[in-house]
């Protein structure tokens, strides 16, 4: 996972301690992405392990008290990261896409309520999230408005397949002549 | 509360015979002052038609509409026109803003239509534009203003005077994304200081700005949300 870069962005910008580093953390992407202080601590010592970064000269041998700054590796190693698109493999094993497929083992009317009812309950997701983004946006909370802006892209994506599912499913339905494909 | 649109069992059939098309099936909705109800649902599930009929653009075959306490099958053309100018406002996606006319004078337009005083009219489309965030864009033509500018010019210009009830047809159209979330923001606020609201989109981000979504299926209400509680 992200954590390390995540870190090392943070230390890019000035030495910090392992606390700092948490809450600097959780400030920006805490609410949906908590992350203990003990995971803090042994992310910063694979950084140290791999030359990323070092702790401060005058420092505690302590690792919960030192403060530790980036390396030139390590804004190497952060640079490439950032410059790196995401690996995004084919999401084929989805619970919503196993259940409407076994809904339609039953037929086109069990599925479409299968859909219909999943859209509504994404729909309202959607609603809270659209109330979360007011608030966050009452804030000036920029990163909480990114996080909620990517659930409302996922929920909206979703909504839009389920939109093509059920007019995939009615058209096959409708069609006497053919047979929907399993 | 009194809604101030109610559908009751609403019908809608276009022709007849075997060439009879039925665009609206039995669909009943309420919705109260303050309150926004977006409507989805694919091309040809009857959202255009539930909208025409809502704000008297057409009358249903069967059923009852009932706008502010009037039953508008009711009412002959006239009134029914009145009570259409007077208290309902439309937003639709082509903005209709007449290019010769500044902002406040297309925002005064329906006012002087009416037979409201010129320049009471215009001292209503004045707090409308200022509602709207656009007090002092009032004196600029539709050419001079941003695409989200203008439409927030129709949303005023739905709002302006004593409308109870605003119909807003995919109001976002063009607008990129921030664009369109702004416009719909105005209007949930425009609806939240009392009016009743109606908009049909296909967006479900834009839906889910509304207290509450109705989805159309082949002329029915196949399903609605329950309104959206806390966050998350």
């Amino acid at each position: 996972m992200s954590v390390k870069h995540a870190l090392l962005a943070l230390l890019d910008q000035g030495p910090r301690h392992g606390y700092g580093l948490k809450h600097e953390f959780e400030a920006r992407l805490g609410q949906s992405w908590p992350l203990n202080v003990g995971q803090v601590y042994s992310t910063l010592a694979r950084l140290e392990r791999d030359g990323l970064v070092a702790p401060e000269p005058e420092g505690d041998e302590d690792t919960e008290r030192r403060a530790f700054r980036i390396t030139g590796a390590g804004r190497s190693a952060l640079a490439e990261w950032l410059s790196a698109p995401v690996p995004r493999e084919a999401l084929s094993r989805d619970e919503l896409l196993v259940k409407v497929v076994a809904a339609l083992e039953a037929g086109a009317e069990p599925a479409v309520r299968v859909i219909r009812a999943q859209r509504t309950a994404t729909l309202e997701l959607l609603q809270r999230h659209t109330r979360s983004k007011a608030e966050a946006a009452r804030r000036g909370d920029l990163p909480r408005l990114l996080t909620i802006d990517l659930l409302i892209a996922q929920a909206e994506a979703e909504v839009a397949w389920l939109d093509r599912c059920e007019a995939r499913v009615a058209a096959g339905a409708s069609d006497p002549g053919g047979e929907v494909r399993r | 509360m009194t809604a101030v649109l109610e559908l009751d069992q609403v019908a809608r059939v276009y022709g007849d015979g075997r060439t009879a098309v039925q665009a609206l099936d039995g669909v009943s909705l309420r919705v109260a002052p303050g309150e926004l109800v977006a409507v989805m649902g694919p091309s040809g599930s009857g959202k255009s038609t539930l909208l025409n009929l809502a704000g008297g653009l057409d009358r249903p075959t069967t059923g009852r509409v009932v706008v502010d306490g009037t039953e508008l099958g009711r009412l002959d053309r006239r009134r029914l026109a009145a009570l259409r100018r007077r208290r309902v406002g439309y937003v639709f996606q082509d903005l209709n803003l007449l290019p010769g006319l500044t902002a406040v004078e297309n925002v005064a337009l329906p006012g002087e239509l009416d037979g409201v005083g010129t320049r009471q009219a215009r001292a209503e489309a004045l707090a409308a534009l200022d509602q709207v965030g656009l007090a002092d864009r009032a004196g600029a033509f539709p050419d001079q203003l941003s695409g989200g500018e203008r439409q927030r010019v129709a949303i005023a210009r739905a709002v302006v005077g004593q409308r109870v009830l605003l119909l807003a047809d995919e109001p976002t159209g063009a607008l990129d994304s921030l664009a369109g979330e702004a416009v719909l923001e105005l209007l949930r606020a425009r609806c939240e200081a009392g009016i009743a609201g109606v908009l049909v989109t296909h967006e479900a981000r834009y839906a889910a700005i509304a207290d509450r979504v109705v989805f159309l299926a082949d002329g029915r209400v196949v399903d609605q949300t329950t309104v959206a509680g806390g966050v998350v």
